[in-house]
């Protein structure tokens, strides 16, 4: 018997995608017979999507003010069961229980109900974002956009908005926050403390944050500027701005400047400010090769050594030496964070080692297969996450390529990130640890590293003794992991 | 004339804006995921959830065009 495909559309009915996503995944999980279920606003890009998935084979005439419903299953009565449980899901989220509060439903109304407002959060769909954020910028507010898909040109003109009111504009694409104590978006558990940091980089001020925490430190403020700020075309606009409210800022004692691979013009322009920086300054390009030190101004390669450089001190405590079985001598990478990626394949490259990535800092290769050589996979990039979710939200698409890895029988070492905090997945460790339990006996070599705090949701403590009793090895970070996967190869690291 | 021991300026609301807000506490309009402003909330932040639909019947070019114009 063939599947059967059916679709759905209810016109004006808007949910985020977020909550959209976790119907489709209780769809797949709890109603029997059921392969494949898309809860999708019928955007352009979310209909082309469905239909290269085969979902709505049949077509629809949905437009981008509608929900589309789609489900394919073993059969015809599965997909109908499928169709009503969605509808059910849907009214229950759609009812508000009894007595609660009556919410705004747009900007002007939300800043009616709270006064001192001062900061507007936008995750709607990229398409919207810009508009939102300009709207938000004219009524005083700074603002963070963790929407993707806004362009160039709005994101200068937006950031220079803000730069004329003096307002802060993180993003667009910014995840994670850190402002006065408050997490934001993707971030972590973080007591306050003396280290301000300003970065392009998610999962860099995650795990910078996290570093010092775990060291007993904190952070002032982690300010996103968002991942293409030191592009050409942004110029470092938001970088410059965060990193003059840092020099202000009586709670920032030092400064740490996190960055992916940047321009090479607009990264001499930040160095050039940042040798005159007003406060003791790290700064830390991805995947860049300089280190530099000129009392304390400093240039590090990695977010290990950004986080040592503000705190004056070491912060991991060192990972017990583990080596590679005979016959084994690839290294391969399965992550989450694009920063932990561009991190690992820093250390690796400067190691010694010839690697690859899908992300590839300069000096890797560009692939996405795991097939040969040592291959580090950012299963967080644009062409993993289209209609899914981020890996740091299910770490499904992951996971998977670890279990593959596990199979082959020229991989020495597989390296994997697990990161903690608001948003993120609530057991990430478990979820890795039970792959490799069901793996072949004879398996690579798992080190993995934690990015959180015992704060998080997730517990550091926890998530680390899942891992260890699954036989992972976990590093005390990212660079120590990697660092351990060169020494197990025999490499100095 | 004030004793300036015992009866301090107050110190200088900055001129800039973002300063305010560094100066802390944070108090979010959330638009778009509600996760976050549930986050926020527990966090302890103020924080109001915009109950957010696409703005003129979905139409984005429309939508930005409203926005540039101050609506």
């Amino acid at each position: 018997m063939s599947a059967v495909a059916k679709n759905e559309v209810r016109r004006g009915f808007y949910l985020d995608s977020v909550r959209l996503m976790q119907v489709a995944a209780v769809l797949k999980s709890d109603v029997p017979g059921v392969e494949e279920a898309a809860l999708m606003i019928g955007t352009p890009a979310n209909l082309a999507i469905l239909a290269a998935a085969g979902l709505i084979a049949g077509g629809t005439d949905a437009g981008p003010n509608d929900l589309v419903i789609a489900v394919r299953a073993r059969d015809e009565d599965a997909a109908v069961a499928a169709l009503a449980a969605a509808r059910a899901h849907l009214e229950r989220r759609a009812a508000r229980p009894a007595g609660s509060k009556h919410r705004p439903r747009s900007l002007d109304g939300a800043l009616a109900e709270l006064a001192g407002a001062n900061l507007a959060l936008i995750s709607v769909p990229g398409a919207f974002a810009a508009a939102e954020a300009r709207r938000a910028l004219s009524r005083g507010l700074n603002v963070m956009v963790f929407s993707d898909n806004v362009s160039l040109a709005d994101e200068v003109a937006l950031k220079d908005e803000a730069a004329a009111r003096g307002l802060l504009m993180m993003g667009p694409d910014c995840g994670t926050a850190l402002v006065a104590g408050t997490p934001i978006g993707f971030a972590n558990s973080i007591p306050l403390g003396p280290i301000g940091i300003v970065a392009a980089s998610g999962t860099g001020l995650q795990e910078v944050s996290s570093l010092l925490a775990r060291a007993g430190s904190g952070v002032s403020h982690g300010i996103g500027v968002g991942g293409r700020d030191l592009a050409r075309e942004v110029g470092a606009r938001m970088t410059f701005a965060a990193m003059a409210a840092l020099e202000r800022d009586p709670a920032t004692a030092h400064i740490v400047l996190v960055s992916k691979p940047p321009d090479p013009g607009v990264a001499r322009r930040v160095l050039d400010r940042a040798a005159g920086a007003a406060k003791p300054i790290t700064v830390c390009f991805l995947g860049a090769e300089t280190r530099a030190s000129y009392g304390d101004r400093r240039v590090v390669a990695t977010l290990s050594e950004a986080a040592e450089s503000a705190l004056g001190r070491p912060v991991a405590a060192v990972l017990p030496e583990l080596r590679a079985a005979n016959g084994r001598a690839r290294i391969c990478g399965a992550f989450v964070g694009g920063s932990l990626c561009a991190e690992a394949q820093t250390v690796l490259r400067d190691g010694g080692l010839a690697i690859g990535s899908n992300a590839p800092i300069p000096g890797a290769a560009a692939t996405r297969s795991h097939a040969a050589g040592n291959v580090l996979i950012d299963f967080g990039a644009d062409e993993y996450t289209v209609g899914r979710p981020h890996p740091m939200i299910d770490p499904a698409v992951r996971d998977g390529a670890v279990a593959a890895l596990l199979g082959q029988t020229d991989v020495a070492v597989v390296l994997a990130d697990i990161v903690l905090g608001f948003g993120a997945h609530p057991d990430p460790a478990g979820a890795l640890s039970r792959i490799v339990a069901a793996g072949p006996s004879k398996r690579p070599l798992v080190i993995a590293s934690v990015c959180g705090t015992e704060g998080d949701p997730q517990g550091y403590a926890r998530q680390v003794a899942t891992l260890t009793e699954a036989g992972i090895a976990v590093a005390p970070s990212n660079a120590a992991a990697a660092r351990a996967a060169l020494i197990a190869l025999g490499k100095t690291g | 004339m004030s004793d300036p021991t015992h009866d301090p300026l107050p110190p200088p609301a900055s001129a800039v804006p973002l300063d305010r807000l560094l100066a802390g506490p944070v108090r979010v309009v959330n638009i778009g995921l509600e996760q976050f402003a549930t986050d926020l909330a527990g966090n302890g932040a103020a924080v109001v959830h915009v109950e957010w639909t696409p703005p003129a019947a979905g139409d984005a070019k429309l939508a930005a065009l409203l926005a540039k114009l101050g609506g």
